[in-house]
Formats: structure tokens, sequence, C-alpha cells
């Protein structure tokens, strides 16, 4: 269900960028899916219909479309850039949910595989983001 | 015809933010400058003195980096549910949140970035139910934290916890300034480990030109209660901060 108030956040930011760019109907909205925060991509897509109110006249015509990114890290330490599967974020429910409903707390599980530092950045894939809003005036 | 393309988005959490907390109706972060002031433990008895009172109360432990408040509380695996986000357990009549209920034991090193994203997924994510007073416990310092609850939620009113140590009140002076700087509501000064009547504190708050709240007892009890709510309850502290001025802080607003 969370990616319902995820949902809700996108279609929220997607109207109020429409409207500080001047834009009174979308027709396109691009949404980024973060690997790193394993995100249920058909949950998803359910609930930013669901959430979608048709009856404003912004989003009428507004078409959805969501892109994923690979999550990539870097080492501060060592620089070794890994990916989340050498990252082993153990699947196991606390792990994998927190990480989930806070990406950041991957701090707390992952280690740099080569020299096992905790100080590592998330280069991409963090979360969800909106990447563009198009429409007409 | 496509007229406008926009790519530079702001950040998509921070709309929802007011959305999730439209049914808190006080915000109050506790907060003081040095660590070991107390902040925890004033967050924490604070709460409970609250639900005591019958007032709908909530904790966010948003010391990130070392969560105390369910050690205090006793609150050892309570976890929120899901459900349109994260609902907070309600625990000893407290809606309670912090990373301690994921992370567990396991330390979460963070960079400031870091820091920031944290505090505004939290903030983003906790449906709040009805809620008379938020406390919000606040790390040490005048960092990401401080910086980001003044951006993110700039009605939160600001309890500043102090010692009667000029090293202590040094710190309040620049926390005091910085409250100022960025325009937020102060609600006043607690002290707090009090030990006798030297009034430096009190003074202080006059000279800073906010209210003074009161003193909390250095309790030497309060070790053994850590953990028991009904043994906390009964502590110097409890009753110090029952006394704090109704007129200055415990009025519905």
């Amino acid at each position: 269900m969370h990616e319902f108030a995820l949902a809700q956040a996108v279609i929220d930011a997607a109207l109020q960028a429409a409207e500080q760019a001047g834009i009174r109907h979308i027709s396109k909205i691009v949404v980024g899916i973060g690997e790193l925060q394993q995100i249920e991509r058909e949950s998803f897509e359910f609930a930013l219909r669901e959430v979608m109110p048709r009856s404003e006249p912004a989003l009428a015509q507004a078409e959805l479309f969501i892109e994923t990114e690979a999550a990539s890290f870097r080492c501060r330490l060592c620089e070794h850039g890994f990916d989340l599967a050498t990252a082993r974020l153990s699947h196991a429910d606390d792990e994998a949910e927190a990480v989930h409903f806070i990406p950041e707390l991957a701090h707390a599980f992952v280690r740099c595989p080569r020299c096992q530092s905790p100080d590592f950045e998330v280069v991409a894939g963090r979360g969800v983001t909106l990447q563009s809003v198009e429409g007409d005036s | 015809m496509i007229s406008h393309i926009t790519n530079r988005l702001s950040d998509l959490r921070l709309a929802g933010i007011e959305r999730r907390l439209r049914q808190v109706r006080r915000i109050v972060a506790v907060t003081g400058g040095k660590g070991g002031i107390g902040k925890s433990s004033i967050a924490s008895v604070l709460a409970l003195v609250m639900a005591e009172r019958g007032w709908r109360t909530g904790l966010l432990d948003l010391d990130v980096t070392a969560p105390t408040d369910h050690v205090i509380l006793g609150l050892d695996g309570c976890r929120p549910t899901e459900e349109f986000g994260l609902q907070p357990p309600e625990v000893h009549g407290i809606q309670f949140m912090s990373v301690s209920q994921f992370t567990g034991e396991h330390p979460a090193p963070l960079r400031g970035a870091d820091v920031t994203n944290v505090i505004i997924e939290l903030l983003a994510v906790t449906c709040w139910r009805e809620l008379d007073m938020l406390v919000i416990d606040m790390p040490p310092g005048l960092g990401d934290a401080s910086l980001d609850m003044a951006r993110l939620l700039p009605r939160a009113e600001y309890l500043v916890v102090a010692g009667a140590s000029r090293i202590v009140l040094e710190t309040v002076r620049r926390t005091l300034g910085l409250l100022a700087e960025l325009r937020v509501p102060i609600a006043g000064i607690l002290e707090n480990m009090a030990q006798e009547q030297s009034g430096a504190v009190e003074h202080a708050a006059r000279q800073f030109g906010v209210p003074f709240l009161g003193a909390v007892p250095f309790d030497l009890h309060l070790e053994d209660a850590t953990g028991d709510v009904v043994r906390l309850s009964r502590t110097a502290v409890a009753q110090a901060l029952r006394r704090v001025r109704e007129d200055l802080f415990f009025k519905q607003r």
C-alpha cells in the first residue's frame, strides 16, 4: 500500500509542476522508479491509475510512462563501484522493508563488497522521481 | 501541440508532507544544541505526561543515527503497519515513530544529504492519526535536521533544553540565534538536570527574551526507570514536566 502514497505524491507533484510551468492540459507524465526502493511496478501502475483524479481537467488527457533506473553504488573509501546484486541486500523481510520505505537505510545493511566499508554513495536508482511533465497551455 | 516540457522538478515527496500532518494540531520539537543535555529523556517523558493528561500524543525520534526513545520508553519490537504509507504503532497512548523500528541494533551511518533524505522520507510516509501534539526529538547540533525541520515544518514550535552550565548556555545562545533567524516559533527554555537553584537558565531565558518553562531536577532514579513507563511516570522528571506552566505550554491551541 506504500505504492499508493508514492502514487499520490507523484500526482500532487505533477500538478504542482504543471501549474508552475503554465501547463493547463498535461499530455505526458514520466515517472522514474529507482531499483533500490524495490517498488512493485504493477502495484505502482495500478496505484497511479487509481489516484489520478480524472475529474481534474489538467489530467484528463494525461498519459503515464514509467522508466526504471538500475541502482548503483560507489564506495567512498576504496572507490569501488557496485550494483544491487553485489550489494547483497538481504531479502529478509526486515531489511527489504526498511529500504523500501527509507532507501537510505541501506546504509544499515549494505557494505562495500570490496573493502566492507559502510561509507558508500547511492549514485543512481534510489527511489521514485518525477522525471518530466509535458502539456500545453 | 506540446508547448511546455518541464523536467527540473522539485522533490515529489515534499508536496505530501503537510497532508500527512494535517490531523496534527501542534508540533513541538525538543532541541538543545549540545549532546547529553537530556533531549531524548525530556521528549520521551513529555510525550508520556501529555498522553497521561488525555492529549492525543505522538513521538517522532528524529535523531536518525542515534535513536534512543524506544529504549527510554521500552518500545523495542513495536513496528508500524503499512496502509497508504506507514501507520505508527500506538503504545502507552503514544503514536511512535523511529528509524529504530527498521534498523534494530544495526548502526546506520549517514552523511548530511542522507540524513535529509531520511527525514523527508519519514515525514512523507508516516500517516499520523489525529493528534493534539506531536513531540519531535531532535538530534544535537545545528545541522541538517534543524535546517530541514525549519524548511519542511515551519509551524513546529521549539522547546529548548538547557542546563546551568556556561558551556551549555553558550550553545543554547547559538541555537536560539539560529531559530530566530529561521523565524520559527520558540515555545520556551526548559532547564534540565537542575541541581541547585542557581537561576542561571531562568536569567538566560530573560536575556534571550524567551519564556522560561521550568526546571527539571537531576534525578538519580531516572536510569533505573529507563524502559519502564510506570516507573518513568513516577520520576522527579515526570513530576517536574507535569508542573510546566499551563499558560505557557500546555494550553490547547
